[in-house]
């Protein structure tokens, strides 16, 4: 039976179900208790779970993580939010040298099933270190798995997923579509579920294949949208949802059908997620492209000021426009 | 403070309105850009006042050319590590630096107690320099402990840590809800300390100034409260391609590039209809 939710509630929910099937799930983050977390996304669960199991932490990013690495260490499965992308860093040194590293340290006796909650991404009209995507910096990293949701569907199952998951998991909320909402099946099994690691085709199209994740998922869907109605281009929309493992046989199926490629992501260009995906595809599908790969991307800058962030961020026409470009070729 | 340092309201709400990051030029007013990680700037404070002690502006012949530096954070900072190394370094280094904690109890939703089971003012001595709690709402108190440790550290007897015990009336955020996690009592009893009344009777308990005195500093406020409203209400919108401004010192070929490209970009919107895309 679905319902409609909230991207937001629908994550709220996948915490709740994961807490019910496991007692050893518990939530640690600043302000996740009473208040519910600043996007309220934990809403309720402090009440419903106690405090010993929806805890509310001292004011220290790096504590949150390195302590729920000994608390995995100790058999208990922690999700942890970090309460906005640009806070994750004090964290940083825990994750990429302790938290990525353990299980081969250990030649696989340890496993960290710790999943962090990061909502990332601009279009907020927030202040400095609101809005970040710092999704490469940890793609980048073996031994994390990374995934982004991109609609409450998929948020809900895919936190569930993470959670369930015996790796660490960076687990990626676009923030901005939090109030976004959808249809949701909270019922649906992780196991029987769309897997974890596994992209996305949203919408079949013929000229161009365009790869998104996250919160550009929807500027995607829009743009493919917009080039029907105009009758341009027929734009084939895949959402990678995993960033760390790649998942690139839909993907590559798509560009041997297209000929072209898109990737949008609101991270920096230089040496984002489109920079992998350009590089297997030209590795993989070379005679098939008919056309270089291009992205859209936010710039190589940091995050701007609130009020030029829509310039920053890549939205229907700069997606049209790469699209363009791909195809005058 | 940065009202105190001589900074222009407009810049600060600038950067609350999401004109810029930080307006001002920190050289003119001796008062540095809001870090917004929590406690970053401790420890550039401290690596501040290294270089004064290196420059030998402490505990000199001539007390009026030495310096110190001074640095604010709340209740909720003192749990991070940069706090806590900054505490380090400034106590081993013996630099010239005064933490001053504003303690008003609440990190966001977060009591005090989910911070410290100590008060804060002790966790000075662990680390081997004085700490001291002042009444936060006690103007002339505070105005005396901060001048008393910033002399100190001009001296060359290093750091301090100032605790200075308050409370935040209002929300943290417009998104915040202080009615989840606190009492309505709590936040009445808080009202009857406001400083700024106790401020006012002391003034007038001391006849050093009347009634002309405080509608003048009524006027005053007012006047200020309408001109911050109007100019930042007119602040101008800020060029699409400032984006690129100062990324780096002398710029950068690929930045260049991108603007160009993004320049271009734009100005083929130029015979686009209104409202709607290409």
């Amino acid at each position: 039976m679905t319902r409609t939710m909230t991207l937001g509630k629908a994550i709220n929910a996948g915490l709740r179900t994961a807490m019910e099937d496991d007692p050893k799930v518990i939530l640690m983050g600043e302000d996740i208790g009473r208040l519910g977390g600043v996007f309220r996304v934990t809403d309720g669960l402090q009440k419903d779970f106690g405090e010993d199991r929806v805890i509310d932490t001292p004011l220290a990013e790096s504590g949150i993580i390195g302590t729920a690495i000994g608390l995995a260490l100790r058999g208990y499965r922690p999700v942890c939010e970090i309460q906005f992308d640009g806070f994750v860093y004090p964290a940083y040194d825990q994750i990429v040298s302790q938290l990525a590293k353990m299980h081969y340290r250990s030649a696989g006796r340890l496993t960290l099933p710790v999943t962090i909650r990061l909502p990332f991404g601009g279009g907020i009209g927030a202040v400095e270190h609101h809005s970040e995507s710092p999704e490469a910096y940890f793609a980048h990293t073996a031994g994390l798995k990374v995934v982004a949701c991109s609609s409450p569907a998929e948020a809900n199952v895919m936190i569930r997923q993470a959670i369930a998951s015996d790796d660490p998991v960076i687990f990626l909320e676009p923030k901005r579509r939090y109030h976004e909402k959808g249809e949701v099946d909270p019922e649906i099994s992780v196991e029987g579920a769309f897997p974890l690691h596994a992209s996305r085709v949203l919408r079949e199209g013929t000229d161009c294949t365009v790869v998104a994740y996250g919160p550009m998922v929807r500027v995607a869907m829009d743009a493919a949208a917009a080039a029907a109605s105009e009758s341009g281009p027929s734009l084939e929309v895949i959402d990678l949802r995993s960033l760390s493992p790649l998942d690139m046989d839909p993907i590559f199926t798509s560009v041997r059908k297209t000929g072209r490629m898109v990737v949008v992501h609101e991270a920096p260009g230089t040496l984002g997620l489109g920079s992998e995906l350009a590089a297997r595809v030209q590795e993989e599908c070379f005679y098939s492209l008919e056309a270089p790969v291009l992205r859209a991307t936010g710039f190589d800058t940091p995050y701007p000021p609130a009020r030029v962030e829509e310039h920053y961020l890549p939205d229907l026409d700069r997606v049209l426009d790469a699209v363009d470009r791909c195809l005058a070729h | 403070m940065a009202w105190c340092r001589g900074v222009d309201p407009v810049r600060i709400l600038g950067t609350f309105r999401g004109n810029d990051q930080g307006g001002w030029d920190p050289a003119d007013h001796n008062f540095q850009l809001y870090t917004i990680v929590i406690g970053a700037q401790t420890l550039h404070a401290t690596g501040y006042a290294m270089g004064i002690a290196k420059d030998g502006r402490v505990g000199g012949d001539d007390p009026a050319k030495d310096e110190a530096a001074i640095v604010y954070f709340g209740d909720g900072a003192t749990s991070q590590g940069d706090v806590n190394e900054a505490f380090i370094w400034s106590s081993v280094f013996t630099a010239p630096v005064v933490f001053f904690c504003q303690n008003n109890q609440y990190a966001i939703s977060e009591p005090l107690e989910r911070q410290t089971r100590v008060p804060l003012y002790q966790r000075a001595s662990g680390f081997g320099f004085p700490g001291v709690r002042v009444d936060g709402n006690d103007v002339l108190a505070t105005y005396a402990v901060t001048q008393d440790a910033l002399n100190k550290a001009r001296g060359g007897e290093g750091p301090s840590l100032i605790e200075a015990y308050t409370y935040r009336m209002g929300a943290h955020t417009t998104n915040d809800d202080p009615t989840k996690y606190r009492i309505a009592s709590e936040v009445e009893s808080w009202k009857l300390k406001d400083p700024i009344a106790r401020m006012k009777s002391f003034l007038i308990r001391q006849q050093v100034a009347d009634n002309d005195y405080f509608d003048s500093v009524k006027a005053d406020a007012d006047a200020l409260a309408a001109k911050l409203r109007a100019d930042c209400l007119s602040m101008p919108e800020p060029a699409p391609d400032s984006i690129f401004d100062h990324v780096y010192p002398h710029g950068s070929p690929e930045l260049d590039a991108q603007r160009a490209t993004f320049t271009r970009y734009l100005d083929s919107f130029a015979d686009a209809p209104a409202g709607g895309h290409r």
